[in-house]
């Protein structure tokens, strides 16, 4: 219960920063990616910068802990291993995320803000995903985990 | 260039609040704050992977936040594509995509950037890359919306 509450922390934080932010409105990522329209959006520069920092701190708190605070390991994706579909699976995505200005965090987020173009985008993005799992030449492909056991 | 519509102070405190959130993941249950991979196994398209429940919270977590700033704030402005068939068209090739890149903005970008991932930096740089080629295109195809 105490790793539930935990997550739904992070969630509401998360969710919270991605609408102050500006970052779930589509059409502000989309002038950021934007470089021929005259009017390039660079806001999208400072949440980066502004996610990072946080981030980078607890990379290096982490290197000194044998254990997270509420569980018994890190479960962590591998950082090496630059492979086809990681390249193409990105490109993908990038190509998506230029069409629609949305990923998946402001998508969902906006399900509270802006919930019928929100669901659309949602439930075509399930349907995505779902897709590549059933494609066999394709499998769900998780990268390797790296765990560490107290 | 247009900083009369950017919002860097506004950008940068969200930014944090999302850092804080992925460090509060990572230090707290050992896990990436990674939205497409949390939304394929609270979904339970992903067969394995970070527990159900922890997952399903985090994804609550996001319309929940999204909803109290909008309180907060009073207004927010979301401007979304016009068009159902861009919505869709969108939404298919970022599920398909991020399932098959292993991760998003918010995984390779935030927390893999910021541990100097090579497979988060190379992930980055390709969908930021082919972000700003695809929005390219549909200005010089016309299609832009």
């Amino acid at each position: 219960m105490r790793r539930v509450m935990i997550a739904l922390l992070a969630g509401l934080l998360f969710g919270a920063g991605l609408v102050h932010s500006g970052m779930s409105d589509p059409a502000r990522v989309r002038a950021f990616l934007d470089l021929l329209g005259g009017a390039w959006d660079p806001t999208l520069t400072f949440v980066m910068g502004g996610a990072i920092v946080p981030m980078a701190i607890a990379w290096r708190i982490r290197r000194r802990l044998d254990a997270p605070f509420a569980d018994t390991s890190f479960t962590l994706p591998a950082t090496t291993g630059i492979t086809p579909s990681l390249i193409g699976g990105s490109v993908l995505f990038g190509i998506g995320w230029g069409i629609a200005g949305l990923c998946p965090g402001p998508a969902i987020a906006d399900l509270a803000i802006a919930p019928v173009p929100a669901a659309i985008f949602v439930t075509a993005m399930l349907g995505g995903m779902i897709l590549h799992r059933l494609l066999p030449a394709l499998p769900a492909k998780q990268p390797p985990l790296e765990t560490s056991h107290v | 260039m247009n900083w009369a519509g950017a919002m860097p102070l506004a950008g940068l405190t969200g930014g944090l609040l999302i850092g804080l959130a992925g460090a509060i993941m990572l230090l707290g249950l050992g896990r990436i704050a990674g939205v497409s991979g949390l939304v394929a196994r609270a979904t339970g398209i992903a067969p394995g992977g970070t527990p159900w429940p922890i997952a399903s919270a985090f994804i609550i977590g996001l319309p929940v936040g999204a909803w109290l700033i909008a309180l907060v704030a009073g207004s927010v402005t979301t401007r979304f594509p016009p068009s159902m068939t861009v919505l869709v068209l969108g939404g298919l090739i970022v599920g398909f995509g991020t399932r098959m890149g292993s991760g998003c903005t918010s995984g390779h970008g935030v927390c893999g950037l910021s541990r100097l991932s090579p497979r988060s930096i190379a992930a980055t740089a390709s969908f930021m890359v082919a972000g700003f080629a695809t929005v390219a295109l549909m200005r010089v195809l016309g299609v832009s919306w």
